[in-house]
């Protein structure tokens, strides 16, 4: 069954002349459990997909459905407790005045969680951070133990899809392959459904099934993971982007 | 032949909580050749760089037995005489250009004056050298570029002016910290082309400061890989796949690849003894 | 000395235990940074030490501030039993001072309370709402932005009478818009932010994010800009009290108190300059204290 259908999204800012598509008739569909990529430059759209699915975008036309069920333009709070975000920058995603705990308990608050101090322990621990971590404050974070903690927000409402905004692009090489054996990790153990933006091919490649090819608000390429690694893109772009990055 | 020789560098912040050692006891020689240093933040890279060219400020504290450019010792000279230095003998070419150009001046103004700092040009000689440079990064509206503002230009293109900037008073050596990684994968490939024919035509030492080791191994001729403010390792860039060092081969397999596919990246388990080893040395 | 060093290590950890540990180590931390800044202390023990003088006025003062002695009119500084002199009417300066600082703590602390909880309401909301609520409330905000201060005293003063409480209303009235204005341009700035979009996916409605998220990284530009105009929060008072529209005599407000001896300026200088010298002392020890708490709080602190 399909987790995630996006049909004919467009997604635009600004009004008139001013007016800036930064989407354009995007199809595309995501099984339930499996993980799609979208891949592209910067200004190619697909941080802005994202961010049209999670409702942070006010201007789009088309249609979106999330487990079958159609999505409006406001979003109830029942559709934030199945589709949650992990953002890009690990130093801008926390609140620079809350404790991790705070940051915790106040989203399973917010979703009316009852043992809240119970599943805070639990999250931290299922991303791999201790007890130490949970009255720390984010500057007191590593860049990888930051984007540990914004993962336990997101999965703090038990989603079954997560978005994940180039997750790694701002952490080291190492810290990198930690983060994604933990969201490997969560996705077996939690059969979690895969959205991942990045403009690196490898990462993608490691991570998704299959993925999308994004140019100036396009897709123009939807293909499987084998497909990338044999190197047989069939759009002129793909072929392109697929060259650069090796 | 040797254009620069670092040795025993070390950079040390003071703070509440002690002395914090940034950089410790580097040493590398730089001839006519692409050198990279490479390593994760906190590994000192960055600092190495400044520290070279005297840009590092109190509290934090740089020493070495000798900075030496072509013989003359930079860590005996005034800050006056390093003024003298930078721009004319060693250059710097940063991350992003967003940051590093100034917003309020027109790119013509910007790239005049770097040139008339080193120069006793004119205002009309130090314009046609100024387009004549920005041609030789492959601009080709340079007239059109020199009335533009920063904001105007994308990455790219901010970074290729940037290292005209950088190259007009003709130094010896180029520093570049980490020069593509705010661009987009298309658009680095140029830029590392534009600098690689520059440094090549004019006889210059590169010193390409980088977290991107697939990158370097492309790009450079030589490799040091810091860790924790040391140096670790020093291989040829051909040869990077054939690392030695235990942290090096780490940062190598935590890479996830195309061509080989694992279920689970290899993680880098540090160990201690890497910091606490002395720092390998990299001068030939 | 081994219970020192455990409270210290309590303080300075890395690892807090619980909510309390966190917000106390927290608080340690911006202290000592505070107190490395030997003006910003300086600044700090005026303040304190003007605190302490109000409070035990009828303590420490030698004479009653309303006291009259005609015959001993504009004694010199230095004179037996009056230290500071006396004014115009006999009156000892010190006295006058002492209690005068009640009056000075009594206007600062107000305008310290309505002007910039009034300007952060107005500006985050107006900041977060956009759309036509900020254009009102902003207009309201330029309105207020217009009037010159002693205008408006005025204007309070023949409809309501003279008064300290009016000159108060009055500066409270002409303060609160600038903070209005930076609260605002910080609502905007923080409104982007990722952290704010991700508790609004948690669902999270706008009173909660205006007060919880957005006030807490406001509160500390505003304490900085606070105290910054505090001097000139003392010196407007001291303003309409020289013009009579303040505090009234016999009242030993500090400004109304150069107002009376501006007359005896060349040969009895002190009667005027001493008042003028507290106001100066205090305004000083504000500036400090504000410098000093920009550097503690400033959001550079959360740099990477």
């Amino acid at each position: 069954m399909n987790m995630l259908d996006v049909k004919d999204l467009s997604v635009w800012f600004g009004t008139g002349n001013d007016r800036v598509d930064a989407v354009r008739d995007s199809n595309f569909i995501v099984k339930r459990g499996a993980s799609f990529g979208l891949v592209g430059e910067s200004g190619s759209g697909k941080s802005t997909i994202l961010r049209a699915i999670m409702g942070l975008a006010i201007d789009w036309s088309g249609a979106i459905s999330v487990a079958g069920k159609p999505v409006t333009k406001t979003r109830p709070k029942s559709f934030y407790k199945s589709v949650q975000m992990v953002f890009q920058d690990p130093y801008a995603s926390l609140h620079p005045r809350h404790s991790v705990d705070q940051v915790l308990g106040e989203t399973l608050y917010l979703h009316g969680f009852k043992d809240i101090d119970a599943r805070v322990v639990k999250l931290l621990d299922d991303v791999g951070l201790g007890g130490n971590f949970r009255f720390r404050y984010p500057h007191q974070l590593s860049g990888g133990q930051r984007q540990r903690v914004a993962i336990a927000r997101a999965l703090a409402p038990e989603p079954e899809i997560l978005l994940l905004d180039e997750p790694t692009s701002a952490l080291d090489v190492s810290v990198q392959a930690e983060i994604l054996n933990l969201l490997t990790d969560l996705r077996n153990k939690r059969g979690l459904t895969f959205v991942m933006v990045s403009h690196d091919l490898s990462v993608v490649g490691h991570m998704c099934e299959h993925l999308a090819v994004m140019k100036n608000g396009e897709i123009v390429e939807i293909m499987d993971v084998a497909t990338l690694r044999e190197m047989r893109a069939s759009h002129p772009y793909s072929k392109e982007l697929l060259a650069a990055s090796i | 032949m040797t254009l620069l020789d670092v040795q025993n560098l070390w950079v040390k912040f003071p703070s509440r909580q002690g002395v914090f050692d940034a950089v410790r006891g580097v040493s590398f020689t730089l001839g006519r050749e692409r050198l990279a240093i490479v390593g994760e933040s906190g590994s000192g890279k960055s600092m190495t760089g400044r520290a070279i060219l005297r840009l590092i400020r109190p509290p934090g504290i740089v020493t070495a037995n000798e900075i030496s450019l072509q013989g003359a010792d930079l860590m005996q000279k005034s800050e006056r005489q390093m003024r003298d230095v930078r721009g004319q003998r060693i250059s710097m070419v940063m991350q992003d250009p967003k940051f590093s150009l100034n917003p309020v001046m027109t790119i013509g103004q910007q790239i005049i004056e770097a040139y008339r700092l080193h120069s006793k040009a004119s205002k009309s000689e130090a314009y046609t050298k100024a387009l004549e440079m920005l041609q030789a990064v492959s601009i080709h509206n340079a007239e059109r570029v020199m009335r533009a503002y920063p904001h105007e230009m994308s990455g790219g293109m901010g970074q290729r002016i940037m290292i005209a900037m950088m190259l007009i008073p003709n130094p010896e050596i180029l520093i570049a910290d980490e020069p593509t990684s705010a661009l987009d994968v298309s658009v680095q490939r140029q830029v590392l082309s534009i600098i690689d024919t520059l440094v090549t035509d004019r006889g210059m030492g590169l010193i390409f400061i980088s977290h991107d080791l697939n990158l370097v191994a492309d790009f450079c001729d030589r490799v040091l890989i810091m860790y924790s403010g040391r140096i670790v390792e020093v291989c040829d860039a051909k040869n990077l796949q054939n690392a030695q060092h235990p942290y090096t081969r780490g940062l190598l397999n935590s890479l996830p690849r195309l061509d080989a596919p694992r279920k689970k990246l290899e993680v880098l388990s540090r160990d201690p003894s890497w910091s606490n080893a002395p720092s390998v040395s990299g001068r030939i | 000395m081994v219970e020192d060093r455990t409270w210290r290590a309590w303080l300075l950890t890395d690892t807090p235990s619980s909510r309390r540990h966190a917000k106390l180590a927290a608080a340690y931390k911006g202290w000592l940074s505070f107190r490395a800044n030997s003006m910003a202390m300086v600044g700090l023990w005026i303040l304190i030490f003007l605190v302490l003088i109000a409070f035990a006025a009828p303590l420490l003062a030698p004479h009653d501030p309303f006291a009259q002695n005609l015959a001993n009119r504009l004694q010199p500084l230095g004179s037996i039993n009056h230290i500071l002199g006396t004014d115009s009417l006999g009156r000892d300066i010190l006295s006058r001072l002492i209690f005068g600082s009640q009056i000075t703590l009594y206007i600062v602390g107000l305008v310290a309370l309505i002007a910039p909880i009034t300007g952060l309401l107005v500006g985050t909301i107006a900041g977060y709402a956009g759309g036509w609520a900020d254009q009102i409330l902003m207009r309201i905000t330029d309105i207020f932005l217009a009037f010159p201060r002693l205008v408006l005293a005025l204007a309070f003063v023949a409809a309501l009478g003279a008064g300290i409480e009016n000159a108060v209303l009055a500066i409270s009235l002409t303060a609160w818009p600038p903070y209005a204005r930076i609260a605002r341009a910080e609502t905007l700035t923080i409104r982007s932010s990722d952290y704010i979009s991700a508790i609004r996916l948690q669902g999270a409605g706008a009173f909660r994010i205006i007060t919880k998220h957005i006030w807490p990284l406001c509160i500390s530009s505003l304490i900085v800009r606070v105290t910054l105009d505090m001097a000139g929060i003392i010196l407007a008072a001291a303003g309409l009290g020289f013009l009579g529209l303040g505090a009234q005599p016999p009242s030993p407000e500090w400004g109304a108190m150069i107002s009376e001896g501006r007359r005896f300026i060349l040969d009895h200088w002190w009667v005027a300059t001493m008042p003028g010298m507290a106001i100066f002392t205090v305004s000083l020890a504000f500036n400090l204290l504000g410098d000093g708490l920009r550097d503690v709080l400033d959001p550079k602190d959360n740099e990477k």
